[in-house]
């Protein structure tokens, strides 16, 4: 800071207290401001039925940015996430022929597989992370392609299969999707804030050697995460599957990428170490709300979604970069 | 006693692979190939094959110098498709002042992306993703979501016209490889950007220009991909930003690090760039021409990503 101190002892704890507020509750006040303006602007956005579509449309993208942000903590980074949420999909929807619980579990048993490779090579091997998801992210494509004849076939959930009753089912209005991924989360932040795995999950992000140093089960912690992390996609596929009532084959492309962005717009770094839940939900709250706002504009391009989505990532990683240093620097 | 000399020959053989590897690999390939696989050797095949890696290689010469400075960028892909929606824009004007605007916004894009990562200290992931989220979105909204049909013939000479009986846009990838080769090693500029990967620390104590050089690699790289959309727009005949240079960046990374250029940074290597999309395209190729499916040949890919890079790891740890 440039003034005095004596003088500005005051001055700068009050502005430290608000960088520290805006970078903490940046994306939550963006949120409220978004959600306070499109109420404003658009009368059907608070309509009883946007909002409900608003927050179904979250929930799946929730469950998979909720596992991109354990991972994301630990350091790494899941780029299969979108290829492993088609392949829950088409699993879940190949699976509905011999009953809900095969519907259910094939695709969470195969996806949390796919994780446990992730989990394994790079915990193990010491691979980069962003190359050994990338190579699942092949891999699962290539499995789906292979499961529905190269893409030629649709599996459709059977008729009245209670599994269709997971993704269509309402409770007050809302989908149940909306209250499974709500309860993930909240359980998800409280493994993350209360429990010892929480904490090796913050500290092998922190610093490893230190982590490891303590005594802290590194690998173990690693593993688990990106288990979680497929787990969570395959479940994201399912519940879509069941929405849709059937697997599509040609969802999912560039999902990781929503998932890494909205993690990253709720504060948590992706250098690892930091980060929290509540914001990874907000961020999805934000991404949800734009290309809400923006198909409620008639008259917008589908398209400005993503490059409003792109100004907006560009924007908060940019304002939280100039506040870390604000308050690093004094 | 025994142990020793096992860990060394050991350590040594795994060396000599990291270096050499991805050569044995291509060479092997080739082999294997010209043993088994019908209309191999004709120079039919050959072109088609060199037609295809073209645009692989020219993105894949820039991301090998981002990623020499400890970076990443995701945003080639959506830059390629910028370029897509760009030239039948302009085309009307004419070839040149349209591919010179073409290039113009790679450069722009990339230079974006080198200022956040230097100056305002963004991680190279997250700087690019921004561009690479919003890009191809942007480049739907300039080609109003419609794929574009191209007639100027002096452009679309570009993708099928020859030089000497080389395919135009093969001359050019090689062209670059060997420009490239030279920046790397020759110059100031390349010794820097080694550097700045291997310490960026003591680069920025050594008092190396290091946000310049940053911003220049990252420019480069922007206006090689936007090359690359040209180039692959000319062959296509079409600017189609839907699809032109999706999931690029995975490609040309994969081609670089199975080349032997590491993640880590702070080593380039060109040849082996080259030769990490020859490979890439070759496996494509072989496993295509052997009438696997899609959905086996991916799932290859992926596992000869992984085993390269298995032991391209090793290096770290030495």
């Amino acid at each position: 800071m440039t003034a005095a101190p004596t003088l500005a002892g005051q001055d700068s704890t009050r502005r430290e207290l608000m960088t520290g507020v805006l970078q903490k509750q940046g994306a939550a006040i963006a949120l409220v401001l978004m959600v306070a303006v499109a109420w404003l602007l658009f009368p059907r956005f608070g309509s009883l039925d946007n909002l409900r579509d608003i927050a179904l449309q979250s929930s799946f993208l929730a469950i998979i940015a909720l596992g991109m942000t354990f991972v994301i903590i630990t350091g790494g980074i899941d780029l299969s996430v979108g290829s492993v949420y088609a392949l829950g999909g088409v699993l879940a929807a190949y699976g509905s022929q011999w009953g809900f619980l095969v519907a259910l579990l094939l695709p969470l048993a195969v996806c949390g597989l796919i994780g446990l490779i992730n989990g394994l090579l790079v915990a193990k091997t010491g691979m980069a992370p962003f190359i050994v998801t990338l190579a699942t992210l092949l891999f699962a494509r290539g499995l789906l392609l292979a499961i529905t004849s190269e893409g030629a076939t649709t599996y459709k959930i059977p008729e009245g299969e209670a599994f269709v009753e997971l993704g269509r089912g309402t409770l007050f209005g809302f989908g149940y999707p909306v209250f499974i991924a709500a309860a993930l989360c909240l359980i998800g932040g409280l493994l993350l804030r209360r429990t010892r795995f929480g904490q090796s999950v913050f500290a092998t992000g922190g610093s490893e050697q230190s982590a490891k140093l303590m005594g802290l089960p590194v690998a173990r912690t690693k593993v688990t995460v990106y288990v979680m992390s497929g787990v969570l996609s395959g479940l994201a596929g399912a519940l879509t599957a069941a929405y849709l009532q059937s697997g599509v084959t040609v969802i999912g492309v560039g999902l990781e990428l929503d998932a890494i962005s909205v993690v990253v717009i709720g504060g948590t770094l992706l250098t690892g170490g930091m980060g929290t839940i509540l914001g990874t939900v907000i961020g999805v709250g934000i991404r949800t709300v734009i290309q809400n706002v923006i198909n409620q504009i008639g008259t917008l391009d589908s398209n400005y979604q993503s490059v409003v989505s792109g100004a907006f990532l560009l924007v908060v990683v940019v304002l939280q970069r100039s506040l870390a240093r604000t308050t690093t620097r004094r | 006693m025994t142990d020793t000399a096992k860990t060394v020959d050991r350590t040594r053989v795994a060396r000599w692979l990291q270096e050499y590897g991805v050569y044995v690999a291509v060479v092997a390939l080739v082999l294997f190939n010209i043993a088994f696989t019908a209309n191999f050797l004709t120079v039919g095949n050959f072109r088609t094959q060199l037609i295809q890696a073209a645009p692989v290689l020219v993105v894949a010469l820039g991301m090998a110098l981002v990623i020499g400075t400890e970076g990443v960028d995701l945003s080639v892909g959506a830059v390629m498709a910028l370029s897509a929606a760009i030239i039948p824009l302009y085309l009307g004007a004419g070839t040149l002042p349209a591919v010179a605007i073409a290039l113009a916004a790679g450069l722009a894009a990339g230079a974006l992306n080198g200022v956040l990562v230097a100056k305002v200290g963004i991680q190279p992931i997250v700087a690019t993703l921004a561009l690479l989220v919003g890009g191809r979105g942007l480049a739907l909204v300039l080609a109003d979501g419609q794929l574009v049909q191209l007639h100027d013939p002096g452009f679309l000479a570009l993708g099928t016209g020859e030089v000497l009986g080389i395919p135009v846009s093969v001359l050019i990838a090689a062209v670059l490889a060997v420009l490239m080769a030279a920046l790397v090693g020759k110059t100031a500029f390349g010794r820097r950007l080694v550097a700045i990967g291997g310490n960026r620390r003591a680069s920025v104590l050594a008092g190396l220009p290091v946000n310049r050089v940053l911003i220049g690699v990252y420019a480069i790289c922007g206006l090689l991909a936007a090359l690359a959309g040209v180039l692959s727009t000319a062959r296509l005949g079409a600017g189609d930003p839907a699809d032109a240079g999706l999931l690029m960046e995975l490609s040309a990374i994969t081609a670089v690090v199975v080349g032997g250029t590491p993640l880590t940074g702070g080593r380039v290597r060109i040849l082996g760039t080259v030769m990490g999309v020859l490979l890439m395209q070759l496996v494509r190729a072989t496993l295509i021409k052997h009438n696997l499916p899609d959905s086996t040949a991916q799932m290859i890919q992926a596992a000869i990503i992984v085993g390269a890079v298995y032991v391209a790891r090793e290096r770290s740890s030495r």
